[in-house]
């Protein structure tokens, strides 16, 4: 079978949105994970702090923190995963700050996002974008 | 993975009353993501510790619940206060069923 350039270019164009589609996909998961948590209440700017690297070496192991003060939750979600989840943190009576960091593992370069419950019922969200050198979910 | 799973804990030995304290956590664990594949193409069961609390004298410090993004050897730092002088205790539970615990004593002085 001869390629004409036209149908090269038709087949590359089909390429391109195929590999175009999974991050919509992830993105849309996410955003179902952050409306389970949230109850489908509107979330707002600030009150949560988020502090993530610019730039990842290393996608298995990138340190992240989180801090509200007053949120009774917080949850860090990394969009571009093929599982948005990362954590939930909970906070219980005798937490000193309501803050906490870890190490978590990115798929490729893409945005984290935290959400936070504060103590009156709303919700606040901060994000921040993580450029991956090597990604972090095998395979 | 019940094996070679070793909680190691960073606590002050002692506080003054009402401190707030940093507490650093880590447990080796591979926290398989479930996302792998083995050589023939399998995906590798996801295995991981789902949750992880810390208690001081039955009072809750903070919870996580963990997901398969959390890096091998999960890692946590965070802040306590110290009302009195008692024992923290850190519990990590696994997909398997394996609870492993770990208790630090902090004084008053």
């Amino acid at each position: 079978m001869d390629f004409t350039r036209r149908d090269a270019l038709i087949l590359g164009a089909g390429a391109a949105t195929a590999a175009l589609l999974p991050v919509g996909v992830f993105a849309a998961a996410g955003d179902e994970e952050i409306a389970a948590f949230t109850g489908g209440a509107d979330v707002s700017e600030g009150g949560v702090e988020l502090t993530a690297p610019e730039i990842a070496e290393n996608g298995n192991t990138v340190p992240v923190a989180v801090s509200a003060p007053g949120a009774t939750a917080i949850m860090l979600l990394a969009m571009g995963n093929p599982s948005p989840r990362v954590a939930t943190f909970n906070f219980g009576p005798l937490a000193g700050a309501q803050a906490a960091s870890t190490r978590i593992r990115l798929a490729g370069t893409q945005e984290v996002v935290a959400i936070a419950k504060l103590a009156d019922g709303s919700f606040a969200r901060a994000s921040s974008n993580v450029k991956v050198t090597i990604g972090g979910c095998g395979g | 993975m019940a094996s070679g799973v070793k909680p190691r804990v960073k606590v002050p030995r002692t506080a003054a009353v009402g401190d707030v304290i940093t507490i650093k956590t880590l447990i080796s664990h591979k926290m398989e993501s479930g996302q792998r594949k083995d050589k023939e193409g399998n995906i590798i069961p996801q295995s991981i510790i789902n949750t992880f609390s810390c208690d001081f004298n039955g009072q809750n410090i903070m919870s996580v619940d963990l997901s398969g993004a959390v890096s091998t050897n999960p890692y946590f730092q965070f802040e306590a206060t110290v009302p009195e002088a008692g024992d923290f205790t850190f519990t990590w539970n696994d997909d398997d069923g394996s609870v492993y615990t770990e208790t630090k004593s902090v004084k008053i002085g």
